[in-house]
């Protein structure tokens, strides 16, 4: 050890050994957080797939189509565990959410990348941005509150007794106005800036030049937009539609306070489901038995594993988008 | 393609195609602003109503006390002194109403007093809506309390992280880390309360303020270090370059040199991390549960502030409703104030450049 030694170089040396020491010190320090951060992951990953070990080992795949959800014991029949109120409540209520939402977005985001004014383009920009940063227990409450009522007096009733007797999915009564299309449209609102902002994004990386040579051909500014410049981000946009997809699909709060949390299935849209997420909230913390909530486990599996794959390859088709921007050059 | 053949004899019916089309893009973004408008109104006008000296200085008081008709509920978590003996029952604290007998839930003076929703807005009961009942300060102090302490575990992990990535970029475990960013950002609220319940709030048979903060975690952390990350790249490599010729080892020049100049914009991460934890719900209705005390101890189920959102916006209680629509509005304040604060430094850095 260099402890005995009191000379110049001595001091040095143990001055560069403890530097060196400090960068390695460093390296394994934040190598020892980043490795936290994929160790989060895992927490759930393990954590969600263990605890629904034991309704995935009673129910096997079937769990996913089993129509009955009635946890409690009753004489007249038992408790029952099936995902599929749950799923297709979700499915329902983010497929009406990103049907309505993606045209919407999409011209948010043209609107956005190509054809506004430079000083409304930062205001506007910062607006969608900010819609996308309220809490989502603020839609929940407005919602209830102000949608609701006006979605079931102005749009629901009109509908459903024109179109309900010949189409059994917008069949009445609304009365309550909880239900999964209510959902769906404040869902929509809540994804608008997820998809806006992505398509705006990747609409900003196609190269000037795929634009000027359709200008060139004395091509419209429209014409311009949907021949060359959407075509060639494409794949970013479909990625940024998936990532709000996604977003609906594990919304929580809306869907809990709007959707009226009723685990029978009923043909018409109009009336009150649950999806899977405001299925774990409400009865997570109340559960009847273990099996009780390693069904909900599993129902927050199946949320997670939905989430992960779309997630996946969301990102997989923005990453290729901006790649090849990064090679195309400018 | 149709350019080609487009001769000058359709031009005017292109001309028209390209007008409708640019002015339906410009319908799709008021149909953006419009709801965006119509949220911050309503929940200005409403919840800034209620706002008040007493919203921010006193705890909840059970409606029973100016509604009349009521019983006083027997329920010792409606009364406004810390509870150390808080029941661990689910059902006692998530309901808050246990304690209250029914017919005193559907009385007369709780209907015509409560607010009357109608399609053109809210209306309110005159003489007990005016007045909110007690204030809201113990949300205030447990969101604080559970926030803070969901900063305390997700700013070193985030902004450590973060450094990793920026020095060692070109790494697989890199890659993971990002991708792993993209997930927990991507996932559902939902599902990080789920494991912060299982592995927190079912092995110690308490909820707890630490289990809503370690649920908290999962959902800041991707923001810390994806905002980190970029500001840590935006720092010029001669920067790290003049440090390291001046002899100094790599963590040195990363804590003395890069982070300084990138701290504006790792605080602005921290600043959304918090304005983001501050309002997740679904995941402190698992671990965090609520109350109605006072209370500084994050050992057990506190108070919240979208808790009260969430649990009094339907409540036939005016006072509680007002409490509702108060704290979405602190939230909401919250949040506005946060992000036009980041927006208007992060504007003034760009252009300094």
């Amino acid at each position: 050890m260099a402890q005995a030694q009191t000379t110049r170089g001595g001091l040095w040396e143990r001055i560069e050994r403890r530097t060196q020491h400090g960068d390695a010190l460093f390296w394994g320090l934040t190598l020892f957080f980043a490795l936290v951060v994929i160790g989060l992951v895992m927490a759930i990953g393990v954590v969600i797939y263990s605890d629904s070990a034991l309704a995935r080992e009673k129910f096997g795949w079937g769990f996913l189509f089993g129509t009955e959800w009635s946890p409690i014991d009753t004489d007249l029949a038992p408790a029952s565990f099936g995902a599929w109120p749950a799923i297709r409540g979700t499915l329902f209520s983010a497929g009406i959410a990103v049907l309505l939402a993606a045209p919407i977005a999409v011209g948010i985001g043209i609107f956005l990348a190509e054809l506004c004014p430079m000083r409304l383009r930062t205001l506007l920009s910062f607006m969608v941005e900010l819609l996308a940063a309220i809490p989502s227990v603020i839609f929940g409450v407005w919602g209830v509150i102000v949608f609701v009522p006006f979605f079931t007096e102005h749009i629901a009733t009109p509908i459903s007794e024109t179109f309900g007797e010949s189409i059994p999915w917008l069949a009445g009564p609304v009365a309550t106005g909880r239900g999964i299309i209510v959902t769906g449209c404040v869902l929509a609102i809540m994804i608008l800036p997820t998809i806006a902002a992505i398509t705006r994004d990747v609409l900003r990386l196609v190269p000037n030049t795929q634009r000027e040579v359709l200008l060139a051909m004395g091509a419209t500014r429209w014409e311009v937009i949907w021949l060359a410049v959407v075509p060639y981000s494409r794949a970013g946009i479909i990625g940024g539609i998936m990532l709000g997809l996604g977003r609906a699909l594990g919304e929580t709060m809306a869907a809990t306070m709007l959707i009226g949390n009723s685990t029978r299935i009923e043909e018409s849209l109009f009336a009150p489901g649950v999806t899977a997420a405001s299925l774990v909230a409400n009865e997570l913390t109340n559960v009847n038995g273990p099996l009780h909530q390693s069904a909900l486990v599993s129902i927050a599996l199946v949320l997670f594993a939905i989430t992960f794959i779309l997630n996946l390859m969301a990102r997989l088709l923005i990453w290729y988008v901006n790649r090849g921007a990064a090679r195309g050059g400018r | 393609m149709s350019i080609r053949t487009s001769a000058p004899s359709n031009y005017g019916q292109r001309k028209i195609i390209d007008s409708i089309m640019r002015s339906l893009t410009i319908v799709a973004t008021l149909i953006a602003v419009v709801p965006l408008v119509l949220i911050i109104g309503y929940v200005t006008v409403i919840g800034g109503g209620a706002m008040s000296v007493d919203f921010f200085t006193k705890t909840y008081e059970p409606p029973s006390m100016n509604d009349g008709g009521f019983s006083l509920p027997a329920d010792p978590i409606a009364l406004p002194t810390a509870d150390p003996s808080l029941p661990v029952d689910p059902n006692a604290t998530a309901d808050p109403f246990a304690g209250i007998d029914v017919g005193g839930v559907t009385g007369a003076g709780a209907v015509d007093g409560g607010v009357a929703v109608t399609g053109d807005g809210v209306q309110k009961g005159e003489d007990l809506s005016s007045k909110a009942q007690g204030g809201v300060l113990h949300a205030i102090v447990g969101t604080l309390l559970i926030t803070g302490l969901a900063l305390v575990f997700s700013v070193p992990i985030g902004i450590l992280a973060a450094v990793f990535l920026a020095e060692y970029p070109a790494n697989t475990i890199a890659t993971v880390v990002r991708f792993c960013t993209d997930l927990l950002s991507g996932a559902p609220s939902i599902i990080a309360g789920v494991t912060a319940y299982i592995l927190i709030v079912v092995q110690f048979k308490e909820f707890s303020g630490v289990a809503g903060a370690i649920a908290l975690t999962f959902l800041m952390v991707p923001t810390i270090t994806r905002t980190t990350e970029e500001v840590l790249k935006l720092v010029p490599e001669s920067t790290r370059e003049a440090a390291l010729a001046m002899g100094a080892p790599t963590w040195y020049s990363t804590f003395t040199v890069v982070i300084p100049t990138a701290i504006s914009g790792i605080v602005t991460g921290v600043m959304l991390a918090f304005a983001r934890g501050a309002g997740e719900t679904a995941p402190l209705i698992l671990t965090v549960l609520g109350s109605n005390n006072l209370s500084f101890n994050l050992l057990q189920p506190i108070a919240a502030l979208p808790l009260i959102t969430y649990r009094y916006t339907e409540s036939p209680f005016p006072g509680e409703n007002t409490q509702a629509w108060g704290s979405a509005f602190i939230l909401m304040m919250l949040v506005l104030v946060v992000n036009i604060a980041v927006r208007l430094a992060t504007r003034n850095r760009l252009s300094g450049r």
